[in-house]
């Protein structure tokens, strides 16, 4: 339960520094539709937003109609979204001009500039421009999965570490403000190409961009959507049902040694929890783009006051209090500890009998949930000798705080894999391997 | 079968639970859970698999959705209106466990099987010829569901029926703010569609057709045939009128016109749900003073505590533990004299008090009629018909099911009765001992 917001009580600091981009509070728009143009990102400043990555800038293309897709779930849109959208298409004189008119009018928020350019000359050019209108920072595209790729630009770098170097070389040579370069998650492991923005001289990172994906099919014209005319194209997907990826990325990034520059998170990000999430795995910004998409710029009230509720609970007064306090907690699987142990424990009181824990233990688990003795009572029972503790039946609850999981007092010492390999540390029995 | 007049009384009845739009059926079926072993489907006499048939409605399967429905009850589109859910499946549903409010399950079934019916899908073909034949005595639907069920399996049925139209209490009785006489219609010409039900209506047995002419016909019989007229209350003046038996007021209120423009007092006598039922219905049609006289007390009334909560919304009165003992007018009813009851339902001295009525509904009960069939020998037990497993009677040809077994109860549990006696005889025909 978070703290309630007492009169006197000392609000912690949400200032945010991502490498030397300072913002009021860790919330920026991811660079997209939602931060397009200069009287959309004033609207956003103003609801609350600490900073903006304005839509990336490059030569101004032609999009397509239509551009978005999404995908659904138990009657709820937006789940899983994508686009096919490119970079900006707005003149860039219009787009230098509105920057420098929301710096004027803000000048203590952080507004980042995404580019997205091909040549030495047109990287040099467009960066001195964006600075001349006031950027705090820059973003470098590499991530765009769709479209520009097939220009060589966007995602066609970002997967070739030695072109990310080079061209985030180039970069950090014309910037005299800090340059975040925006990685693609479409790669089998995202570290080499951390590490070559930070050989090129980044100043940090922002991740994921959208992932390869075809958003779905229309059943009855037989043509993949989004619907451009009869065909389709591969796009961006992000939404909620990205977190997971982005969290991994975002984690694997920060807890590399060689690493150690500061991440601005991005994929997936809807709420405060989520934030708090990616901040705990590293990052020390967070962007978000699908749900303001989805929800609006208003979405940043509750972000804020749940942001400040949650450290106070916890006692942070700062972000970097605890950026990163996760990552000690992520290892590798041959580290686990494969003597913890716990069993499902079903609350009687709470528990409405709905039986989906039994179902789902029976049909995708270890069968170790059975129908009570007495057939008058719809609690089910769970076979501790059998359970092995793998939480399906927690998640299937639709009762919040009904089952949990608790740990079992063993008896044996901690015991890895690792551990059991290289210095023959005892592993108690398996459970459920009947 | 003759066609309903179309002047009728209770055509100005809208539904009392309206229909469920597409969008907010989706939304619903959205919400539930699909619990295994549901407790929804134990307390549903027919045990339609609820979650099943909800699950399509959210994939948009609807098709899908009335086909499980209609496989376990063929009257699935009556019974969604007419069911008492709230002591049924809703009544169980795990979300009152909760404190979360339960899916409205009749509402989405009502949403399916119109939805069925309006497209006119069938699903049901009838089976190939046995041979066998099956005469069904009653045309409600008890004997519908039987007949359509001895159709899948391929038998011949023949279904008597002294009305000129077929459905029993969903054509002549159900409440119209529930279903009203046509939809009961639409919905048995839908089930018709599976082809070789024959219908012999105006046709009263065993007056106009004996008993060994049938048996002489049919390989099998099944009494279907309800309940009797109303229950007459002897009393000075119970032949004045504006006393009237109320299910037979009901019928002509449903399949012709009642005109209640010169009552100002209304009287409904009994407490069980046909003077629920009875009630609503005066309210529905303009009576101003519409009265429940019960001899018990409210708690101890059969009615459906739903029913009259309803009833009391609507500005119905109460009489409890008052019993009427006389009614008076010269030309018509224009007082009902009554006596106050104590706990043992004795008349308390002295407590004699006259309200004025000009219509008196008796609502106490209908007539066992089991007598009908005791040309055939078979087990009455005070005037109900006495069956074993599968409906079967005490003479092995002879099948029951419905009100004229159970004495009054619902139509769901009259459906699942005709469908399994129809899959007792079936059984028995395959084995050659019937």
């Amino acid at each position: 339960m978070l703290s309630p917001t007492k009169p006197g009580f000392k609000k912690p600091d949400l200032t945010s520094n991502t490498g030397g981009i300072i913002s009021p509070n860790p919330f920026w728009l991811a660079s997209a539709p939602p931060a397009n143009s200069g009287g959309q990102i004033m609207r956003a400043f103003d609801a609350g937003w600490g900073g903006a990555v304005w839509k990336t800038l490059g030569q101004p293309i032609q999009n397509v109609s239509s551009r978005f897709g999404a995908v659904g779930w138990n009657g709820r849109n937006g789940v899983g979204f994508n686009n096919i959208e490119l970079i900006t298409d707005r003149p860039l004189e219009t787009n230098f001009r509105e920057i420098y008119e929301v710096k004027k009018r803000y000048p203590n928020h952080a507004v980042i500039v995404s580019l997205m350019v091909e040549t030495r000359e047109e990287w040099k050019e467009i960066i001195q421009r964006s600075e001349d209108a006031g950027a705090d920072g820059l973003e470098l595209n590499f991530g765009c999965p769709h479209g520009m790729c097939e220009r060589g630009m966007g995602s066609a770098v970002g997967q070739e570490p030695k072109i990310n170097e080079r061209i985030t070389g180039w970069a950090k040579e014309f910037a005299k403000v800090p340059v975040l370069v925006k990685l693609t998650p479409n790669v089998g492991d995202i570290r080499p190409h951390g590490l070559a923005a930070k050989r090129g001289g980044a100043d940090g990172v922002s991740l994921i961009n959208t992932i390869k994906s075809i958003i779905g099919v229309d059943i009855d014209t037989f043509v993949p959507q989004p619907i451009v005319g009869n065909l389709s194209t591969n796009g961006g997907y992000c939404g909620v049902a990205v977190r997971p990826i982005a969290l991994h990325m975002c984690a694997s990034l920060a807890r590399e040694p060689d690493f150690r520059l500061p991440i601005s998170g991005i994929g997936g990000i809807a709420n405060w929890r989520d934030a708090v999430e990616f901040m705990l795995l590293g990052s020390s910004s967070v962007q978000v783009c699908t749900e303001v998409m989805l929800k609006g710029y208003r979405i940043v009230e509750d972000m804020i006051q749940g942001l400040e509720g949650w450290m106070m609970d916890k006692g942070f007064t700062k972000l970097d209090d605890f950026v990163g306090k996760s990552i000690p907690h992520y290892s590798e699987w041959g580290d686990l500890d494969l003597n913890y142990e716990t069993v499902a424990k079903i609350n009687p009181v709470s528990c409405i009998g709905c039986q989906l824990c039994m179902v789902a233990c029976d049909d995708g688990a270890h069968q170790c949930i059975h129908p009570n003795a007495d057939a008058a009572i719809r609690v089910p029972v769970v076979d501790e000798s059998e359970c092995v503790g793998c939480n399906l039946c927690q998640i299937v609850c639709p009762v919040q705080g009904c089952i949990t999981m608790e740990p079992v007092a063993n008896g044996f010492p901690t015991a890895s894999w690792n551990d059991h390999v290289e210095h023959g540390k005892v592993l108690r029995p398996k459970k459920g391997a009947h | 079968m003759s066609v309903l007049p179309e002047n009728r009384s209770e055509t100005v009845f809208k539904d009392f639970k309206p229909a469920l739009t597409a969008k907010q059926a989706i939304v619903e079926a959205n919400r539930c859970l699909y619990c295994a072993d549901a407790p929804c489907i134990k307390a549903c006499p027919t045990s339609i698999n609820i979650p099943e048939f909800i699950r399509k409605i959210g994939t948009g399967n609807v098709a899908g959705s009335a086909k499980t429905i209609f496989e376990s009850n063929v009257l699935g589109s009556s019974c969604a209106r007419i069911c008492p859910v709230e002591v049924l499946c809703v009544g169980d549903c795990v979300y009152n466990e909760m404190g979360v409010p339960p899916i409205e399950i009749g509402k989405l079934q009502r949403y399916a099987t119109d939805t069925a019916i309006a497209e006119g899908w069938e699903f049901f073909e009838a089976g190939p010829d046995t041979g066998k034949s099956v005469g069904l005595i009653g045309g409600g639907p008890a004997s519908l569901a039987a007949a359509h069920r001895l159709r899948r399996f391929g038998h011949r049925v023949t279904i008597y029926e002294s009305r000129q139209i077929l459905g029993g209490l969903n054509t002549y009785g159900i409440a119209p703010y529930k279903l009203r006489a046509d939809a009961a219609v639409d919905e048995i010409e839908w089930l018709m569609k599976i082809g070789g039900i024959e219908v012999k209506t105006g046709v009263s047995v065993p007056v106009d057709l004996s008993w060994d002419a049938l048996l002489a016909k049919h390989d099998a019989l099944f009494m279907g045939f309800g309940l009797g007229p109303d229950s007459a209350m002897a009393l000075p003046g119970g032949d004045l009128a504006g006393v009237e038996g109320a299910v037979e007021w009901i019928e002509r209120m449903k399949l012709g016109l009642v005109d209640v423009s010169s009552i100002r007092h209304a009287l409904v006598i009994g407490g069980g749900n046909t003077a629920m039922d009875a009630v609503r219905e005066l309210c529905g049609l303009g009576v101003q003073n519409v009265s429940l006289v019960y001899r018990g007390t409210e708690a101890a009334m059969s009615g459906y505590a739903h029913e009259w909560t309803e009833a009391k919304n609507e500005g119905v009165a109460a009489l409890w533990q008052t019993l009427p003992v006389a009614f008076e007018g010269t030309s018509g009813l224009c007082a009902t004299r009554c006596v106050r009851l104590d706990e043992a339902k004795r008349p308390i001295a002295g407590s004699e008090f006259t309200i004025p009525s000009d219509l008196a509904l008796i609502a106490i009960g209908q007539a066992k009629i089991g007598d009908l069939c005791a040309g055939l020998g078979i087990a009455l037990d005070t005037g109900k018909v006495v069956v074993g497993p599968g409906g079967q009677t005490t003479h092995p040809k002879v099948f029951a099911g419905g009100d004229c077994v159970s004495g009054g109860q619902e139509v769901v549990n009259a459906v699942a009765e005709g469908r399994d006696a129809a899959i007792a005889m079936d059984a028995l025909f395959r084995e050659g001992r019937l």
